[in-house]
């Protein structure tokens, strides 16, 4: 944790963040999980809470492009880093990953309740960062900390192949 | 919920005419009108002039129709498969369909299966299939008159496609058009009547692929709102400390530093606990972690699992309390027998775990009450919430939104959740709305679940190798004993929750006995996805699959020999049994384990056969799912394929891992590591199949869990030769035989 940047930001007690290409100033304490920041501070309410624990991968969201568990993150931790969530994945500015895993996923039907498809997208966007063509093991690595009360896996499985190939073309 | 089980209310059934609709909607003076002009204001996505022809249809003047959709869609796909019934009969487009959630109404939005407004029991297509597409017909008849008056032309010669309506004449129009018009059109008594319902031959979108989820675009987007999602002017998070213990009550609290958290703004004592009211959730949590709490135990349950396991395995090994099913003399028959196997079976609590946990939202004034929160139960909820608040029920409005998952547990017929929201809005004085919100841990911690039970059963064959006696012993708590809902569930001492798959056994066997003892535990117990089916399938498909192995008979085919009488699950068993490539007899490569299972709930039929691996370190991969599924007619293929996926993947998590325990009273889990769901890696490929039908469209969201444990404990059978009786397996380590 770079300690410098802590003790500035809980002085001035506004923390500034830059969520979704936008610079935001927010009223809270430093040790926020980022995910309550966005939920109750931001209002963007697509990125969900489930465990609280990291052990659902419900809140996860895009921090420099890495695929981080929300609800763990802390405000007075995220510094500079850019923090994507899924209305910036897959909005107007959205990255080539995230229009590819939207139109995916729509096309596959994945979803069922849909609570946790936000982080299943963000997890399967950052995976196709990295990884253009993800075999099953990998997608079941990059994928594991996600949970689906559904079991919508199989096409989650599916849809990320399907990603692959329209970022191909 | 069970299908069959019949639920008293207030609401008559929906009369499903215009007619009666307008009676109840509009009063008199509305009752020669065919449609009824909405409020523009409360019309969702739509401009001003929008028109309600009945309960179920809404058309906008820019074409657009909502349908209000009655059910709850947690997941399950009503709100497609709704959508879909009235778009048939309308001729609609996809694209110009829109859906809502339907407001507490037990006149209008009743499930027919229960005569009372609720979703559950797999009935949400079931009971609206004549329903929704006599909605739709009729709606499209006004307004194909309204264009036909227009025109001057009969209205035989006009032709809808996609929503566009056509005359050969040349003239062409919208529905959105005529609303206005047809709104005006006097309703000939018995219109609904003479209005036919589109011929089988002739659905566009019934039953063809290709037809996308309503929900596709709000639930990629981030878009959907979820009752966590709802934020009111000035409202509360609550968040609540439970007795760690159920039955606990609060003997005293200490507040002090709860309050210096900042954010928040009151602590209130209510019947279930303390609840922290914040101006965050984060606050709210912060706050109730900081709170002290003394319990009072003295009226608690406190015995631990061990205890409770021993006393369900010694019900079974005596007599039951009561008798579910007495057919022959199963008892005489099995000492004369040459052949008996006996098994006993235990089966855990199980918490239902869904992803967004429980919340819900209450506004509560002197002269009304508005809850937003996904309305699972609302015939019980509402009128509940009138007696905690001293309102009428029409003075309880309840806005539903969309659920993170359920799988039974957001309709509860004490109103739990929903009771504890109210109790704290009341605890304020209706200060400022309230919004509960329970962690994960909290939603793991504080109930309800599926019951644990115990099962025992001898069965015999007869020199043949067929099944001769069969005696099964059943021990449990009752879902719905001390419920307002016991007088009409449990009959005779039988909680059919307890017993249903086991007391109505499908295999032809001459001598039956299933006998009842139920358990009274102070553990909130409830219908948990598939209910009583969760435990009895698992008995009765491993102990089918014991005997045929005991005869020597290959599993399909022994089933087959005693289903001639149940051709629907001998239809899908064969489905499944070819799509799968099971050959009587054929040995597996060492390793490898090949299972199947057959079982009918909830009026559909589903068949599975389950293919294992025996990993290195002895525990168990499930490699493949083969489905096969007879549900009626079929709405929609995709959302058919996508819930028995589900329930596979439902059913296969609690079957690994899943389990409820407690240690002097107190759950031992907490969160998704103690009590883990399937993760990806755990997901077998999973192929759907169905079995081509006319009958009346059944239900698909619970009838995939079921047969997935037996069919893998029978594969698992099939791999090792040893039996899984048990669940979960848990760490339970395998050789391959």
């Amino acid at each position: 944790m770079p300690a410098g940047r802590w003790v500035r930001q809980t002085r001035s007690n506004m923390i500034k963040l830059n969520i979704n290409g936008e610079a935001r100033s927010v009223d809270v304490d430093a040790d926020t999980p980022l995910l309550w920041v966005l939920r109750d501070e931001i209002g963007l309410t697509g990125t969900k809470f489930g465990c609280g624990q990291a052990l659902c991968g419900a809140c996860t969201v895009h921090m420099d492009g890495q695929a981080v568990r929300s609800c763990q993150t802390m405000a007075g931790d995220v510094g500079d880093a850019k923090i994507v969530t899924i209305e910036g994945l897959v909005g107007a500015d959205a990255s080539k990953e995230g229009k590819a895993v939207q139109a995916a996923w729509r096309a596959l039907d994945v979803v069922q309740c849909g609570y946790c498809q936000s982080g299943q997208m963000m997890s399967a966007a950052a995976l196709l960062t990295e990884n253009k063509k993800p075999t099953d093991d990998d997608i079941d690595a990059a994928m594991s900390g996600n949970v689906c009360r559904c079991a919508t896996y199989h096409r989650v499985r599916a849809a990320i192949h399907d990603a692959a190939k329209r970022l191909e073309a | 919920m069970t299908a069959h089980t019949k639920i008293p209310a207030a609401a008559k059934s929906v009369d499903l005419s215009r007619r009666g609709f307008l009676a109840v909607a509009g009063g008199a003076g509305l009752g020669l009108m065919v449609g009824l002009k909405v409020d523009p204001a409360a019309a969702q996505g739509a401009a001003g002039g929008v028109v309600q022809f009945n309960p179920f249809v809404k058309v906008a003047p820019d074409g657009a129709i909502t349908v209000v959709v009655k059910h709850l869609d947690m997941g399950q796909g009503p709100t497609t498969g709704l959508a879909t019934l009235i778009a048939e009969e309308m001729d609609a487009d996809w694209s110009q369909m829109r859906t809502e959630f339907a407001p507490a109404d037990g006149n209008l939005y009743a499930n027919l299966a229960f005569k009372a407004q609720g979703t559950g029991g797999s009935t949400a297509m079931a009971n609206s299939w004549e329903q929704y597409r006599t909605a739709g017909a009729t709606a499209r008849a006004v307004l194909v008159k309204a264009a036909a008056d227009k025109w001057q032309v009969a209205q035989g010669e006009i032709v809808v496609d996609k929503g566009v309506l056509t005359h050969p004449s040349g003239k062409r129009g919208t529905y959105g058009e005529f609303a206005e018009a047809a709104s005006k059109i006097p309703a000939p008594t018995g219109m609904a009547q003479e209005t036919p319902y589109k011929d089988v031959a002739k659905f566009k979108l019934i039953g063809k692929e290709g037809l996308h989820r309503i929900d596709n675009d709000p639930k990629t987007d981030g878009t959907a709102i979820y009752t966590q999602d709802v934020k009111l002017p000035g409202m509360l998070v609550a968040a609540v400390a439970h007795s760690p213990r159920f039955g606990g009550k609060v003997k005293s609290f200490d507040d002090a530093e709860a309050k210096k958290v900042k954010g928040v703004e009151r602590v209130v004592q209510i019947p279930s606990g303390v609840a922290v009211l914040a101006k965050s959730t984060w606050a709210a949590f912060k706050g109730r972690d900081a709170l002290k709490v003394e319990w009072d135990f003295s009226a608690a349950e406190s015995r631990g699992s061990d205890e409770l396991l021993a006393m369900a395995k010694d019900a079974v090994s005596k007599p039951g309390v009561a008798t579910a099913t007495n057919t022959g003399d199963a008892e005489g028959a099995l000492k004369g027998a040459a052949k008996v196997i006996e098994a006993d079976y235990a089966f855990p609590y199980l918490a239902h775990a869904p992803m967004e946990p429980l919340n819900c939202v209450v506004d509560l004034k002197k002269d009304r009450a508005h809850l937003i929160y996904a309305a699972q139960f609302q015939a019980i909820d509402q009128p509940t919430v009138a007696a905690l608040t001293g309102l009428k029920p029409e003075q309880v409005t309840i806005e539903t939104v969309w659920a993170g998952g359920s799988f039974g547990r957001r309709a509860v017929p004490s109103a739990d959740y929903v009771t504890e929201a109210v109790m704290i809005a009341k605890a304020i004085d209706g200060a400022a709305p309230v919004k509960l919100v329970w962690t994960r841990e909290d939603d793991t911690k504080a109930g309800y679940y599926r019951p644990f039970y115990a099962h025992k059963v001898r069965a015999a064959i007869g020199a043949d190798g067929m099944p001769i006696a069969w005696h099964h012993r059943v021990a449990g708590q009752s879902i719905f004993s001390g419920t307002a809902l016991e007088a009409m569930a449990v009959k005779d001492g039988v909680d059919e929750t307890s017993v249903e798959g086991a007391s109505n056994l499908a295999y032809a066997v001459p001598n039956l006995k299933v006998e009842l003892t139920t358990l009274k535990v102070g553990v909130p117990v409830l219908w948990w996805r598939s209910v009583g089916h969760t435990h009895t399938a698992h008995v009765v498909e491993t102990m089918i699959d014991e005997l045929a192995y005991a005869a020597g008979k290959d599993p399909v085919e022994y089933r087959l020999a005693l289903l001639k009488d149940k051709p629907r699950h001998t239809a899908a068993l064969k489905l499944a049994a070819e799509k799968s490539g099971w050959t009587a007899g054929a040995k597996l490569e060492k390793g490898k384990g090949r299972g199947v299972s057959v079982h009918e709930s909830f009026n559909t039929m589903v068949a599975q056969v389950v293919d294992v691996s025996i990993q290195k370190d002895g525990s168990i991969k499930v490699d493949r799912v083969v489905a096969a599924v007879d549900c009626g007619v079929v709405i929609n293929p995709d959302v058919v394929r996508a819930q028995i996926e589900g329930g596979v993947g439902f059913g296969l998590g609690a079957a690994l891992r899943n389990a409820i325990t407690l240690k002097e009273g107190e759950v031992e889990q907490a969160n998704f590591d103690t009590y883990e769901p399937l993760r990806i890696e755990d997901m077998p490929k999973v192929e759907v199949h169905m079995v081509k039908s006319e009958q009346k469209p059944s239900g698909v969201g619970e009838p995939g869990v079921p047969p997935l444990a037996p069919a893998l404990a029978n594969a698992i059978f099939s791999a090792t030769g040893e039996r899984v009786r048990d669940l979960p397996l848990g760490d339970r380590k395998f050789k391959s035989a």
